[in-house]
C-alpha cells in the first residue's frame, strides 16, 4: 500500500482495535501500542516483504518484538495483513487463545519471537541477521524496542555486538514515548544522548517523527540502502497518540480504558478527535 | 555384577591404570564431528574458546563461530535467534555464566520458544578447585531443570560426553549439557552405548542402588567394588539424564533394592538426586540417602581435598549406602 491517506486510516482502524481488544481483555498495555500504530502499519502494509498465507516462507523479512506488552498492535496488525481473522483479536490474554498477554514465538502466523521480560529482542534479532549473513539470504531484520527496555544492560550488549559485526540487515526502530511504568523515562534512568550513543556504538542513526507515516516509510527505505552498519531508527512517539486523555500520560503505559473511557476514546479515534464526522 | 554389555573400560575399577581426560574435552571432540557433519551446527562463545575447549572449531569452522565477547545474556538470546532461523548453536561457558548469568534469557528467548539450543555449562561442580565459590556451579541443574522443554545431561567422562554432545543434536529444543574441569577417570568406552533419556545399570546388585550422574559416579563404582567383600551387593546406576527422567528404570530399581542412594557433585537441593526422590517419592517410596553439597557455598582448595571436606568421596558414598541399608 502507498498511498499515505489510505495508510493512515489503516492506522487508525488499528488503534480503535486496541482499544477494543485491551477492553475486551480487561488488562493490557494501552499507551505504546497506540504509540506504534503507525510504525507497524508502514511495516506490515509498505516495508516487509511478506506471505501471510505463507507465514514462514523462508526470505520473509523478519519483524522481531522486544518490548512485548504493545503486542496488541502487533496482533491487530497481523491480523488485518491477513496472517489470521481479525476476528480472533477478541480473544487477547483470554484462556485457549493464540494472542497470549505477551507474545509466544510461533504460537501465532507471523509470531517470530517470544518476548516479555524487556530487552531480549535485540540480540535475538542479531541471532536471526547472522543466520541470514551465514544463508546468504537478502531478507532484513526488523526489531522492536523500547526507550525504557535500554535500562536493560543486555541492550547494550546486543548494540555493541552487532556494531562489531556491521549487521546492515538489521534495523532497530526505537519506541521514544519518554514513558515507562514508574514515570519519564529521563527521570526514572536518563538515556540521553540516544543518537550520539548508538553513533558511539557504530550504528546509523535516523532521528524521525514517528507517528509520520511519511517520515517512517522513507526511515525505513534509507535504513535499508545504508551499508556496513545497523541501522537504529529513533522514531519518537507519543504513548497513547490519538486518545486525548491517553497522550503523554505514563499512567497509561499499563492501564486499559474503562467503559466511558473506551467510548470516549473510540470515538476520538474515530473522528480524529472531532477534526471529522462521526460515521 | 558389572554389567559386561555395556562393554566398560575393563579397568575400571583400577584407578591407577584408568586414562584421565576431563569432559570437556569430549566436547571439544563432538564439536568437530558435528561442524564437519552438520553445516547448520554453529558455536558461540563468551571469551571462554579456550577453556570450553571450543578452538579447533573456531579453526577448521571460522564462519559459524561467533565470540559473543563477557556477555551471556546476550550471547543466549542471539543463540535463541540462531535456532529459530534454523540454526543449531552451541552456547559455551562455564556452568556459574551459563546457566548462572543468563537464566531468564533461557527461559524465554529459548525454552519458552522452543529454540533448539543447545548450552553448555562447563568447570561445573565443587571439583573447579582452586577458583573457589564464585566459579564452582553447584545450583546449575537445580535452576535448568526447573524450566520446563529443556533436557538436562550430565556425561561420566570424556568419551560419554562427545556421545551427548552429538546426540544433542538428534533432540529438538533445548539441551544442557554440564562437563567438569578436571581431568577425571575414563572408565566407559567407544562401545558402551548411550541414549539420552535412558539410565544406565552399570553394576547390577539387590541390597541397594547407587544412582549417580557425572564424574562422580566412578566414586560410586569403586564404593560398590569395595562393599562386595564386605558382602553388601551394591546396584549402580549412570542416570546421565537428569531430565527427562528415566522414571520406568528408577522405580524399576527401587523396587528390586529398596534403598537409594545420590551421588552428585551440586547442592543436594535440586539436583539430580532431588529429581529422583521427586519421582521415588510419587511412585515408590523408599529410604534415600544423598551425597552432595550439603546448602554450602564452596571454597579454593585441589579437587580431591574439595570432595573430602564436602564429603563427595567413595568413603562418604560407602556410608550412605551402610546408612541407608539400615534404614530398609
Amino acid at each position: 500500500m502507498d498511498n499515505f491517506e489510505e495508510l493512515k486510516k489503516l492506522a487508525n482502524i488499528i488503534r480503535q482495535d486496541i482499544i477494543k481488544m485491551l477492553c475486551e481483555a480487561g488488562s493490557g498495555h494501552s499507551a505504546g501500542s497506540l504509540g506504534m500504530a503507525d510504525v507497524f502499519t508502514v511495516l506490515y502494509f509498505n516495508i516487509l516483504e511478506k506471505r501471510p498465507k505463507d507465514p514462514w516462507w523462508e526470505d520473509r523479512d523478519r519483524l522481531i518484538l522486544s518490548n512485548g506488552h504493545i503486542c496488541p498492535v502487533l496482533y491487530a496488525a497481523l491480523a488485518h495483513a491477513g496472517y489470521f481473522p481479525v476476528e480472533e483479536l477478541k480473544t487477547l490474554r483470554k484462556m485457549g487463545s493464540r494472542l497470549q498477554g505477551h507474545p509466544k514465538a510461533r504460537e501465532l502466523p507471523g509470531v517470530e519471537n517470544s518476548s516479555g521480560p524487556l530487552g531480549q529482542g535485540v540480540s535475538q534479532a542479531i541471532g536471526f541477521a547472522l543466520a541470514a549473513k551465514l544463508d546468504k539470504k537478502k531478507h532484513q531484520i526488523y526489531v522492536i524496542s523500547s526507550d525504557g527496555e535500554q535500562d536493560e544492560g543486555q541492550t547494550w550488549e546486543a548494540v555493541m555486538f552487532a556494531g562489531k559485526h556491521k549487521l546492515d540487515n538489521l534495523t532497530m526502530i526505537m519506541d521514544r514515548n519518554n514513558i515507562q511504568i514508574d514515570g519519564f523515562t529521563e527521570d526514572v534512568m536518563p538515556l540521553e544522548p540516544l543518537k550520539e550513543k548508538y553513533e558511539a556504538f557504530n550504528w546509523y542513526v535516523i532521528d524521525i517523527d514517528g507517528n509520520n507515516i511519511e517520515e517512517v516509510i522513507d526511515a525505513c527505505n534509507k535504513a535499508k540502502a545504508i551499508y556496513e552498519k545497523p541501522v537504529l531508527i529513533l522514531a519518537h512517539t507519543i504513548p497513547g497518540m490519538g486518545v486525548d486523555f491517553m497522550e503523554f500520560d505514563p499512567e497509561w503505559h499499563g492501564k486499559v480504558p474503562d467503559n466511558k473511557e473506551r467510548k470516549k476514546a473510540l470515538k476520538e479515534l474515530r473522528t480524529l478527535k472531532g477534526k471529522i464526522e462521526f460515521d | 555384577m558389572l554389567n559386561k554389555s555395556l562393554k566398560l573400560n575393563k579397568d575400571i575399577f583400577d584407578r591407577v591404570k584408568l586414562k584421565k581426560i576431563a569432559t570437556r574435552d569430549g566436547y571439544g571432540e563432538g564439536l568437530i564431528e558435528l561442524g564437519e557433519k552438520n553445516r547448520d551446527v554453529v558455536v558461540l562463545t563468551g571469551d571462554l574458546a579456550e577453556s570450553t575447549r571450543c578452538e579447533e572449531f573456531e579453526e577448521k569452522f571460522p564462519e559459524r563461530f561467533f565470540e559473543v565477547g563477557v556477555a551471556e545474556q546476550n550471547m543466549m538470546s542471539i543463540a535463541a535467534g540462531l535456532a529459530l532461523s534454523g540454526k543449531i548453536p552451541f552456547v559455551s561457558s562455564f556452568g556459574v555464566f551459563c546457566p548462572g548469568r543468563c537464566w531468564d534469557q533461557l527461559r524465554i528467548s529459548v525454552a519458552y520458544s522452543e529454540a533448539n539450543v543447545k548450552f553448555v555449562g562447563a568447570h561445573a561442580g565443587i571439583t573447579v578447585g582452586p577458583d573457589g565459590a564464585s566459579h564452582q556451579a553447584l545450583e546449575d541443574i537445580a535452576s535448568v531443570r526447573c524450566i520446563p522443554n529443556i533436557t538436562v545431561v550430565v556425561p561420566c567422562d570424556a568419551i560419554e560426553t562427545k556421545k551427548a554432545v552429538i546426540a544433542a543434536v538428534n533432540v529438538k529444543g533445548p539441551v544442557y549439557l554440564r562437563f567438569g574441569r578436571p581431568k577425571t577417570s575414563v572408565f566407559t568406552s567407544d562401545k558402551t552405548p548411550f541414549e539420552i533419556g535412558r539410565a544406565q545399570v552399570y553394576r547390577e546388585g539387590k541390597d541397594v542402588v547407587v544412582i549417580g550422574c557425572g564424574p562422580l559416579l566412578h566414586e560410586a563404582l569403586l564404593a560398590a567394588n569395595d562393599l562386595e567383600k564386605e558382602g553388601i551387593d551394591v546396584s549402580v546406576i549412570n542416570n546421565h539424564t537428569i531430565k527427562p527422567i528415566d522414571e520406568k528404570m528408577l522405580v524399576d530399581v527401587a523396587k528390586r533394592c529398596g534403598a537409594v542412594v545420590t551421588v552428585e557433585d551440586h547442592q543436594i537441593m535440586g539436583g539430580m538426586g532431588s529429581a529422583v526422590s521427586e519421582v521415588l517419592a510419587v511412585n515408590f517410596p523408599v529410604p534415600i540417602e544423598m551425597v552432595g553439597v550439603s546448602d554450602k557455598f564452596g571454597e579454593s582448595g585441589q579437587p580431591n581435598e574439595l570432595l573430602k571436606k564436602y564429603m563427595m568421596t567413595k568413603e562418604d558414598i560407602i556410608m550412605a549406602i551402610k546408612k541407608v541399608i539400615k534404614r530398609k
